[in-house]
């Protein structure tokens, strides 16, 4: 009963927050609700018993992918109003797709439950009884889905160099400090011996300001 | 009244319906899109975990981290194009990006 209750208020909470994305006026607003969206989904993994995914949900989504949305957001200055144009005149199509979608995707559901989809959670395995959820995925993981494992693995790597590779830019004229060449100056690079007429003055070439 | 599978399928499946709703909506706005993805990929994990707890199969969970990651890995490139393409551009507005013509 009481999980019902939950199943309800997380459900309800997830979806109004989703519309909420997909409706906001400002951005930011909707990475927040994205946020919001994201914390009631790991709300259902808990009541699933999936208690590692849902830790994992806030801590990638809500913590890494959810604020790097926020960072992008706050840092290209586009106004957003204008993108907004158009809004109500998608509409109707998108509300048309959208509600078929929804529709087929229900009844399949519904003449799934005919058909006997589960109505309660088993109970455990035998022998896994005494199992966390974290150290049953654990040993899947790391047995059987190992190579999966390590394939993920690298994709994040590719991800990564390819983010880096991206957006890394250097900016003309500004001024690095490069070690290598001045550990490699010598008292020839680095001196100019000038000969000053008596009363003159001399400007340094830019040779020796360096 | 307890909760079935059933449940869980149709809150994924109106989540997964309001990502495509949401990526019909804001056709212009690139990062809106990227989060209407977010909210499909966060459909299908649900979708996912619920099979895996309600059939008593590990699985579906090892096939949710996975979707996780690949995700990450999706949204960190996608918002580094963004970036890039602002810089150059000086615009996210779909329609402008029309360079190889497509």
């Amino acid at each position: 009963m009481l999980t019902a209750g939950f199943f309800y208020l997380f459900a309800v909470l997830a979806i109004a927050s989703a519309t909420m994305v997909i409706v906001a006026r400002n951005p930011v607003h909707a990475v927040l609700f994205l946020i919001l969206t994201f914390f009631n989904a790991a709300g259902l993994f808990i009541l699933l018993g999936a208690e590692f995914l849902a830790m994992l949900l806030v801590i990638v989504y809500v913590g890494a992918v959810a604020v790097l949305f926020l960072f992008v957001v706050m840092m290209l200055d586009v106004d957003f109003a204008e993108l907004r144009a158009g809004f109500i005149k998608n509409a109707p199509v998108g509300l048309l797709v959208a509600g078929i979608v929804l529709v087929e995707l229900i009844a399949l559901f519904v003449s799934g439950a005919a058909g006997g989809l589960p109505s309660a959670i088993p109970a455990a395995a035998p022998g896994t009884e005494m199992l966390s959820n974290t150290e049953q995925i654990g040993r899947v993981l790391y047995t059987k889905y190992v190579y999966f494992f390590q394939a993920a693995g690298l994709v994040l790597l590719v991800a990564m160099v390819g983010a880096i590779v991206l957006t890394l830019r250097h900016r003309e004229g500004v001024k690095r400090q490069s070690i290598a060449a001045q550990n490699a100056r010598t008292p020839a690079t680095g001196l100019e011996m000038v000969k000053v007429a008596s009363g003159g003055a001399v400007v340094p070439s830019s040779e020796a300001k360096r | 009244m307890t909760i079935g599978l059933a449940h869980y399928l149709t809150v994924a499946a109106c989540l997964f319906t309001l990502g495509i709703l949401g990526i019909f909506l804001n056709r212009k706005n690139v990062i809106v899109i990227l989060m209407s993805v977010e909210l499909m990929l966060l459909a299908v994990n649900i979708n996912l975990v619920a099979f895996s707890a309600y059939l008593g199969d590990i699985t579906g969970q090892i096939f949710a981290l996975f979707i996780l990651t690949v995700a990450a890995a999706e949204a960190a490139i996608g918002l580094a194009i963004i970036v890039v393409y602002y810089r150059n551009r000086g615009s996210i507005a779909v329609e402008d990006i029309n360079m190889m013509k497509g």
